[in-house]
């Protein structure tokens, strides 16, 4: 039998992709080739790191990103993806203002390898700052070319015309010509298959007229009335639904399994090459009845595994080379040190994994919900070698991902199975499947330490971070004496992107320690950051997050159990602050207001905007208050919504949102950096509340 | 083991033959193609696979093909009437009460159940009566508006 390559699920690709892949990702790989070319993407590496080691993203011509039919209809492409964050909207926003037609002039295909070009993975809040201004390139280029070619029909100049709602028009002599009919024209094709050199002049924010204003999602229509194909709706002529054994621990290896059980069944198909055994039924019910029947004959060798208790004990003692602070404390009562975990968490996006894989004379099509569209396509080249014309990886708009859906596991699982069917393949993963196999957001431990001097100003600061990364690792305070770094460990799980990455373990534990050390000041907490910030933006978010939730006001009338935090951030270009009001209740902590000021440089949707803030600071309370994997000897313990909390409706506290926005500054994206304020900020407010100082996340209180 | 069971969805007469323990769900996406109706946990804890039942919510993902017999099944592809969008609906679209969208055919269902039977909610009413589906969005803030809106009659 052929042994086809696969995903190992296990602890083993976990520790190849924390010390290759994951890095890469983390570290300088994932900023942006900024080229004068018009499409770029990320600079990416290693598997994790999507697009299968290339770069994402090449110049691409007119024709790649821009067709007009004969009819007028203009489509845009692009190899984004939409899983909620709105690149949808803005991407058409992006491509009509260019095009000086309206949002719903433009119909926008996203995702589909074999239409589109590679604008690398939708991660990294690169859309905004990256993709848009790509498509604007590639539209305005559109639009000129156009112009030149009704010019040259009409013995005019460019200068002379007027393009609107796709048409051309010469003011003074009342003629008109449609994009569809010039678009038509031979010297049109040859024109549309220019590369643009990148500078190609785009309108001004100034002028904008669709850019900067509230469009809303182009298929919200399709999401209100249940019609939107999500991957785990695709259904093809034939299509059986499939099931994929999965072992009971990590690190378990299949030591035996009997199949006739499964093969006894009317219907059933049943495959096995190595450890991947599968079965695939008419329905996914008849699918599960066979897992079920052979899953009870397995035989597995269990090794032994992590258990989540001595996880931080196992990051620090795993951890390489962690440097010593070298900054001695001038006066030990006015210096810090304090130690801050974050544990595992899952992505848990509503939409778990979900492919539906064809075969069709040699070639391959799947139709799955990842964030690498390109970068599942060469994962499934490389498992069935393949080239890449044989294969097309299709990304309906999908049910979430949070940086949770940057692998193809679902895809290549369900090709495997199709192929073995020889018919299409669904594969749902289930949810305990997506909280057990699918990567987590890394664990880490944070060391600080730090001192004041005679002043009570910062005078030195020693931040390391042991396994989760280093994203926003570099302290925005003044500080004469600084040393930051990111330490890599051994991690016990799979870990990989989350929204955010790093910022949110690194902005806790900084945050947290500024607070302690404001209290060692005797200064106000708001006053005592302001004191140490330089960057106006950032004093900008905190002097407006601090306005509207009346900082000094709540200051001075705290009740009873009562407290309130804040705490500042920036990641990626843009720049958060968060205040938090908590209210301690039979020992546990509800959080009663949330105030987030959020400066991601010129907006360019206001309404997706503050839909991704309200919601990104919300997302925030799971981790901190309550979301943690917990995992005995490699087994999921709370592999489920009911026993992994995430926020819910009873949750959510008044929630206060201030937007700048900086026609001045380029557009920075914002699907993540949102998050990273809300933990420290409340973690500040329980101390308030409670005089205990919380180091951890989630939250835990020690009862009295 | 399969027996014959006979439901309407959305006004339509069904008999499907299935497995008793099947669950609805199940039934509704694979054998009547009505996709809009969502599975996300399978325990009930998210309702993205809610529907109507005798005008109530249940959690499809929890009931069984066999428990339907006789029963008015109302999916999400039955709230509008032609062209015109339930007043729910309308009033999601209206406040864009979605990021990824995945929750949102089971947080329209929910809300189409509470609003039927409080019309007025207050916003506590709203919480309690929403807080069976999850949005890992976390759109809570724009859903409950949306949920106001639409007791509101649209305002």
């Amino acid at each position: 039998m052929q042994t086809i390559p696969h995903h190992d699920l296990s602890r083993d690709v976990s520790r190849d992709l924390s010390r290759r892949g994951f890095v890469k990702l983390l570290g300088a790989g994932i900023l942006i080739a900024a080229t004068d070319a018009a499409a770029f993407g990320q600079a990416r590496g290693g598997r994790r790191g999507g697009g299968g080691g290339r770069m994402g993203g090449k110049p691409v011509s007119i024709a790649a990103r821009v067709h007009i039919a004969r009819d007028g209809t203009i489509t845009v492409l692009t190899g984004k993806v939409e899983c909620g964050q709105g690149a949808r909207a803005e991407i058409t926003q992006a491509a009509a203002e260019e095009l000086r037609v309206s949002a719903d002039q433009i119909q926008l295909i996203m995702a589909d390898t074999g239409l589109v070009p590679d604008d690398g993975m939708t991660a990294g809040s690169r859309t905004s700052p990256s993709t848009i201004p790509s498509v604007r390139q590639g539209a305005a280029a559109a639009r000129l070319a156009l112009l030149a070619l009704a010019a040259q029909k009409w013995n005019l100049t460019p200068e002379q015309l007027r393009s609107e709602d796709g048409t051309i028009t010469h003011p003074a002599s009342n003629r008109q010509i449609s994009y569809g009919e010039l678009a038509a024209d031979e010297d049109a094709i040859k024109a549309f298959a220019k590369t643009p050199s990148g500078d190609v002049t785009v309108t001004p924010v100034k002028e904008w007229k669709v850019l900067g204003t509230p469009v809303a999602r182009p298929n919200g229509r399709d999401l209100v009335t249940g019609q939107h194909t999500y991957p785990s709706d695709v259904a093809r002529p034939g299509m059986l639904h499939g099931k994929v054994l999965r072992p009971p621990a990590y690190g378990a290896t299949l030591a035996s399994i009997d199949l006739a059980p499964a093969k006894a069944m009317k219907d059933v198909i049943v495959t096995q090459d190595g450890s991947f055994v599968a079965v695939a039924a008419p329905t996914a019910f008849g699918a599960q009845q066979a897992l079920d029947a052979i899953a009870a004959t397995a035989k597995w060798d269990r090794t032994a595994q992590p258990f989540s208790k001595q996880l931080f004990d196992d990051l620090r003692q795993h951890a390489r080379n962690v440097p010593k602070n070298s900054f001695a404390a001038e006066d030990p009562a006015k210096s810090l040190r304090a130690m801050y975990t974050v544990a595992y968490a899952q992505h848990a996006p509503l939409e778990p994994r979900a492919a539906t894989a064809e075969w069709e004379g040699g070639k391959l099509t799947v139709w799955t919900g990842t964030q690498n569209p390109f970068g599942v396509r060469s994962e499934l080249e490389k498992a069935f070698g393949l080239s890449p014309d044989a294969v097309r990886v299709i990304v309906p708009d999908f049910g979430g991902g949070f940086g949770g859906k940057h692998s193809g596991e679902a895809a290549v699982e369900a090709a495997r199975l199709a192929k073995a069917a020889g018919r299409p393949v669904a594969l749902r993963w289930t949810r305990s499947e997506e909280f057990t196999w699918a990567y987590f957001r890394p664990a880490g431990v944070i060391e600080v330490e730090a001192s004041l001097d005679g002043n009570s100003k910062l005078a030195s600061w020693h931040f390391i971070n042991i396994n989760s990364g280093p994203s926003s690792i570099e302290t925005p305070y003044r500080v004469a004496k600084s040393h930051s770094q990111y330490v890599q460990s051994d991690p016990p799980l799979r870990h990989g992107s989350y929204r955010g990455l790093a910022a949110t373990a690194n902005t806790f534990a900084r945050e947290c320690a500024m607070d302690e050390l404001a209290t060692l000041a005797g200064a106000d907490p708001l006053e005592f950051r302001l004191a140490h910030l330089e960057d106006p933006r950032m004093k900008a978010v905190l002097e407006a997050a601090a306005k509207r939730f009346d900082w000094a006001g709540r200051s001075k009338t705290m009740e009873p159990n009562v407290g309130i935090g804040i705490a500042c951030g920036a990641e990626k270009g843009s720049y958060v602050a968060t205040c938090a009001q908590v209210k301690i209740e039979d020992g546990a902590v509800a959080v009663t207001h949330l105030a987030a000021a959020f400066d991601c440089g010129k907006v360019l949707n206001p309404g997706n905007l503050l839909s991704q803030v309200q919601g990104a600071v919300t997302m925030a309370l799971g981790p901190a208050l309550r979301e943690e994997i917990r995992f005995e000897n490699g087994v999921i313990r709370n592999a489920s919504f009911g026993e992994y909390r995430v926020p819910r409706f009873e949750d959510v506290p008044e929630i206060t949102v201030d937007l700048i926005d900086r026609p001045e500054v380029p557009s920075a994206g914002a699907g993540e950096t949102p998050l990273i304020a809300t933990a420290p900020a409340v973690a500040n407010a329980v101390f308030r509340a409670t005089g205990q100082r919380v180091r951890d996340m989630p939250i835990k209180l020690k009862h009295a | 083991m399969d027996a014959t069971f006979h439901f309407s969805v959305n006004g339509e007469p069904h008999a499907v033959t299935t497995d008793e323990q099947r669950p609805l769900l199940d039934v509704l996406r694979e054998d009547l193609q009505l996709t809009g109706t969502r599975y996300g946990c399978g325990e009930g804890q998210c309702g993205a696979c809610s529907v109507l039942v005798d005008g109530k919510r249940v959690f499809s993902c929890q009931t069984a093909a066999s428990k339907m017999d006789g029963k008015k099944i109302i999916t999400i592809e039955g709230l509008a009437s032609g062209h015109t969008l339930h007043p729910v609906q309308q009033a999601f679209l209206d406040e864009g009460a979605f990021q990824c969208g995945y929750c949102t055919s089971g947080m329209i269902v929910a809300a189409a159940a509470l609003l039927k039977e409080k019309p007025n909610p207050t916003d506590a009413q709203i919480r309690d009566g929403m807080n069976g589906n999850l949005c890992r969005c976390c759109s809570y803030v724009r859903i409950q508006s949306a949920v106001r809106r639409a007791a509101a009659g649209g305002r």
